[in-house]
């Protein structure tokens, strides 16, 4: 490039480009893009709240007529797929984006023009998946759309089964992109010194779950895919009428979906593994144990599925076989239990939001684990199997667990995004609200399985001993609700007049801390040099956790190989930090539009749903697919303008 | 809020904050009371697994309670850790910084093998379990049913007996029933808490189970697995009933009912034939003669109609001639637009098919 442009050379002058929105929409930057995934999935999860309140509203009483059953299966089946993949993963992966950067030393993800555009295509996936509501119906045969009754002969009544392979291909799209960015990350991009035993618990889970991402996702790709063919190009896969089985349909689905709900608890564990060492004033108990019965844990995810097929009739040695390998699953799990319980003990433990979800998670997720043992006996599990035990099981893992440990994440390191602390007193009443709410809610439902209460069922008879627990587990969820309102209120009151945090506001271990509150763009000025296992409590307090804390510089790296850090001063002067660019968004509307264009083309010439594609076949894929090319192309050739020289 | 005031209480001595959590009996109690409750919640209802009737249900309830037991003791010993340690380990401001030890491997050894000798005791009862519930009975004293699950109801046939009923499967009192569950359309999931556990009804193919009832009465089950819009009220009943009363009840569902006498009857025997009722219905006798809905023939002898949704009643069963898709939506049998008259002879008809 012209020399002229060498001397806009900075991150300075491309901040002066894109002011407001458009510093958004265009940036690269990880926290940015980390804040726009976890609002985003906040977003989400209070629409999958508000689909869950309907849900409960519906079986407060027998009988209930507050939806019809047609809709009462379309919010069931919309808040399991928001929850899990437009809630809770993404919220996950806002917190891979911000913290696993800042956790390992790096300046930027190892690809932020990737970065960005797996959050465009998340966001349009997401709102793709959305918008069936508006087009006829939202998709309705359960998050796990077991075929067949997601064909044709049997769902023609809207686009819903359409909306929903095809967003969740998008949505795969989009994690699979962020598993290899966050992967390349982690192994490429760290400190010096940072070695993989040194590296916070967090960014483990983080290198663990992206693995599980990358081997799950294919498999239900496989699935939706076959799926499309059969409603779309009339083959038949799962078409028992042509002598397919359907069973095949739950292998595959969960193939994916045990490792999935791995995807979902593993980055809950690891920020719960960051928080309580932090809070207690102790190292993890156990760090190597806890690291490796993580991976334990993702490995062993792979030889479970069938668990959930108990009741297909699979046959006993089938059936023997799958409850052992579950069973096993148990050990790692509760190793991590006890050392987290480890690190609390002889701690000095300050009792901060943070700490409390943490604390809810234990408790939490232990009932869920035990539940879990109890349906991992094929016998109990032919009782508990399709019942409200399971949903009460699965709340107690994935909300007790995963939310909770998510919360705990946003109150730790909500103050390093904003540089102001939430309130703590609001933050108290929240957990609190929270706890109780879903014990009030869930622990019930343990109950009204082993009564024999099926899931997903729009309307129950009286009389059949389940009205009282109904009705105490709605009044449960609406004091989730309100919980969540003091959550939102707090979040907007806090990001304007919360108490400024300063740097290192919870005395904290891991290096985020020794950088400013919101950091600047580059991060680490310097990039530090990594010495120990938490590396930046042993730069305050030395190895033997003598001394008075304080905030210290990091040691940074240096050298003639570092040449360009060794120029930039403390305000990152000279630091090469990559440009803004719009072809991520653009190239994300395009593969948005090229895969939802059997539907768009459907819908514009009016056909009803399942009809095949006729001549010119969904023309509107085409014009995604040319936006899709233009975005692609840019993006390669896209000229880089911020060297410094 | 409660740790604050708490963490005031107990500023001064270690020993005062071990002492808080005797202090604090009303939480336990509530705790302990919250845990009762929802233990005596069970057992109680239609439908529940924990009041089996039958020796498979006796089987699978009881290892339920065995593993169900056992959580309960890791669950108060693990959740009365963590309190504890959450509790006296709270700060305090003459805390300095607690020593940093990073593990004991010693203890990860205990707490990698407790759970390990848990589940053992766990998995022996289970693989047994799955061996006597998988093993289907045979020979001549066994009754041989095949269940089939449809968009939304279920539908019994007894091979041996050449009896086909819907909603309601008889079965003689303390006799081993081999049931092969199949499917017409989609996934359903067929299950008599009561009796035995679980099974799911899937297209092509024909899973196994057995099971028994030992105590004469009527017994509730349902469809478990969402089979679309009506998955709610795909419901059905069993009766268990003495070895005579099942004779006799086989012996009725055998013969062919007799052409109706009564003149509203007759009427209405002559609107089923005529209407599209003869497409979907068979009634053994006459020209119907369709398989898509449930067979008929002997109707009358149903204690409920629209897959056991409803009691069958007269008023019930003109409601639901009147626009099934209204009492039971997405019924598959249309609004025919019978007038009251029509429905109120086949209302007669139907009743007299016993």
């Amino acid at each position: 490039m012209a020399t002229a442009e060498h001397a806009a050379t900075t991150h300075q002058p491309d901040r002066r480009r894109y002011e407001g929105i458009w510093s958004w929409i265009f940036t690269v930057d990880h926290k940015k893009i980390g804040v726009m995934y976890g609002v985003t999935a906040v977003c989400f999860f209070l629409i999958g709240g508000i689909e869950a309140l309907l849900i409960r509203s519906q079986l407060m009483f027998p009988n209930g007529k507050v939806v019809s059953p047609d809709q009462f299966n379309e919010l069931f089946t919309m808040h399991g797929t928001t929850m899990i993949f437009l809630a809770l993963m993404p919220l996950s992966v806002a917190f891979f984006n911000i913290v696993v950067p800042l956790q390992i030393g790096a300046r930027d993800v190892a690809f932020p023009r990737l970065n960005a555009f797996s959050y465009w295509v998340y966001l349009f996936g997401g709102l793709l998946l959305n918008a069936s509501y508006l087009f006829g119906g939202a998709p309705n045969a359960g998050w796990f759309g077991y075929a067949n009754l997601t064909e044709v002969p049997y769902n023609h009544s809207s686009y819903g089964i359409d909306f929903w392979i095809l967003g969740l291909q998008i949505l795969g799209v989009s994690s699979m992109a962020g598993a290899f960015n966050f992967l390349v990350t982690i192994i490429n991009a760290r400190a010096p010194g940072m070695t993989f035993m040194r590296m916070p618990l967090f960014t483990w889970m983080t290198l663990v779950t992206s693995f599980l991402l990358i081997l799950a996702f294919p498999v239900i790709t496989v699935a939706l895919v076959e799926l499309m063919f059969d409603r779309l190009f009339a083959t038949n896969f799962f078409n028992p009428a042509a002598g397919a089985e359907p069973i095949l349909w739950q292998h595959l689905f969960w193939l994916f979906g045990h490792p999935e709900v791995y995807i979902l608890i593993l980055p809950a564990m690891g920020i719960i593994s960051d928080v309580l060492p932090t809070f207690a004033r102790k190292p993890l108990f156990g760090y190597p144990v806890v690291a490796y019965s993580g991976v334990a844990i993702a490995f062993m995810s792979w030889g479970v599925w069938a668990h959930h097929m108990f009741s297909a009739g699979l046959g006993p040695v089938a059936n023997a076989v799958f409850s052992v390998t579950t069973m096993l699953i148990a050990v790692p799990t509760g190793i991590k239990i006890f050392n987290w319980i480890g690190t609390l003990w002889g701690g000095s433990i300050n009792f901060k939001t943070p700490l409390l979800f943490a604390l809810g998670f234990i408790a939490m997720f232990t009932i869920g684990g035990l539940s879990g043992v109890m349906l991992a006996s094929p016998p109990a599990d032919w009782l508990e199997n399709d019942t409200y035990f399971v949903v009460a099981h699965i709340h107690y893992v994935l909300f007790g667990g995963t939310i909770f440990g998510l919360f705990a994440g946003i109150y730790y390191w909500f103050p390093k995004v904003t540089g102001r602390l939430l309130d703590e007193r609001l933050g108290q009443i929240h957990f609190w609200l929270m706890l109780i709410g879903m014990n009030v809610t869930f622990a019930g439902m343990h109950v009204l399985g082993m009564e024999g209460m099926p899931r997903r069922i729009a309307t129950y008879p009286p009389g059949m001993g389940w009205d009282t627990w109904n009705f105490i587990a709605t009044i449960g969820a609406f004091t989730i609700a309100v919980g969540m309102l003091v959550f939102i209120y707090n979040f907007f009151a806090s990001v304007r007049h919360g108490q400024v945090a300063g740097p290192d506001p919870w005395d904290g271990r891991t290096l985020e801390w020794s950088i400013p509150s919101p950091p600047p763009p580059y991060n680490f000025a310097r990039i530090p040099i990594v010495r120990a296992r938490d590396p930046f409590w042993v730069q305050k307090y030395g190895d033997a956790g003598h001394g008075h804390g304080r905030v210290v510089p990091m040691p940074v790296a240096g050298g003639a190989h570092d040449a360009e850090e060794a120029r930039a001063d403390e305000h990152g002067e000279g630091i090469h930090m990559p440009d803004p660019s719009y072809y991520p968004i653009v190239a994300a509307l395009g593969l948005a539009v090229m895969l939802a264009g059997v539907i768009l083309t459907n819908l514009i010439l009016g056909n009803p749903p399942g009809t095949q594609p006729a001549w010119p076949p969904s023309w509107v894929a085409f014009v995604g697919l040319l936006v899709f090319l233009y975005g692609i192309y840019g993006w390669a050739l896209e000229p880089v303008s911020g060297h410094s020289s | 809020m409660a740790h604050r005031s708490s963490r005031r209480l107990g500023k001064e001595r270690m020993a005062s904050r071990v002492h808080l959590l005797r202090r604090r009996p009303l939480v336990w109690i509530l705790l302990a009371g919250l845990l009762a409750l929802l233990i005596s919640g069970c057992g109680t209802g239609p439908q529940s697994a924990l009041a089996p009737a039958g020796p498979v249900g006796m089987r699978e309830a009881g290892l339920y309670n065995l593993i169900f037991w056992m959580a309960v003791v890791v669950f108060v010993l693990v959740e009365g850790l963590l309190l504890f340690t959450a509790l006296r380990f709270r700060r305090r401001t003459s805390d300095g910084i607690p020593s940093q030890i990073h593990g004991n491997t010693r203890l990860e050894i205990v707490w990698t093998i407790i759970p390990v000798l848990i589940l053992i005791v766990i998995a022996v009862p289970t693989i047994t379990t799955i061996a006597s519930a998988s093993t289907i009975p045979q020979g001549p004293d066994v009754l041989k049913v095949t269940v089939i699950g449809h968009q939304w109801w279920w539908e019994f046939r007894y091979p041996d007996l050449g009896i086909v009923t819907a909603d309601e499967m008889h079965i003689p009192v303390g006799t081993k029933v081999a049931l092969t569950v199949e499917s017409a359309d989609v996934i359903h999931s067929f299950w008599v808490p009561r009796l035995a556990g679980k099974i799911q009804a899937i297209p092509r193919r024909q899973n196994e189970m057995w099971l028994q009832g030992d105590e004469i009465g009527e017994f509730y089950g349902q469809c478990y697995q969402l089979c679309g819009t009506s998955h709610a009220n795909m419901r059905f009943r069993v009766f268990v009933q003495s070895k005579a009363d099942f004779d006799a009840w086989v012996k009725d569902q055998q013969a062919v009912p007799a052409p109706p006498t009564d003149p509203e009857a007759a009427k209405g025997a002559q609107i089923f034939q005529s209407k599209a009722c003869v497409g979907c219905h068979t009634i053994a006798g006459t020209n119907a003669k369709g398989t898509i809905g449930p067979n008929l023939t002997h109707f009358g002898s149903r204690t409920t109609i629209a897959g056991a949704m409803l009691e069958k009643t007269d008023a019930n069963l003109a409601m639901w001639l009147h626009d099934p898709p209204g009492v039971k939506p997405g019924s598959i049998m249309p609004n025919l637009g019978l007038t009251d008259d029509e429905i109120k002879a086949l209302v007669a008809y139907l009743d007299s098919l016993k």
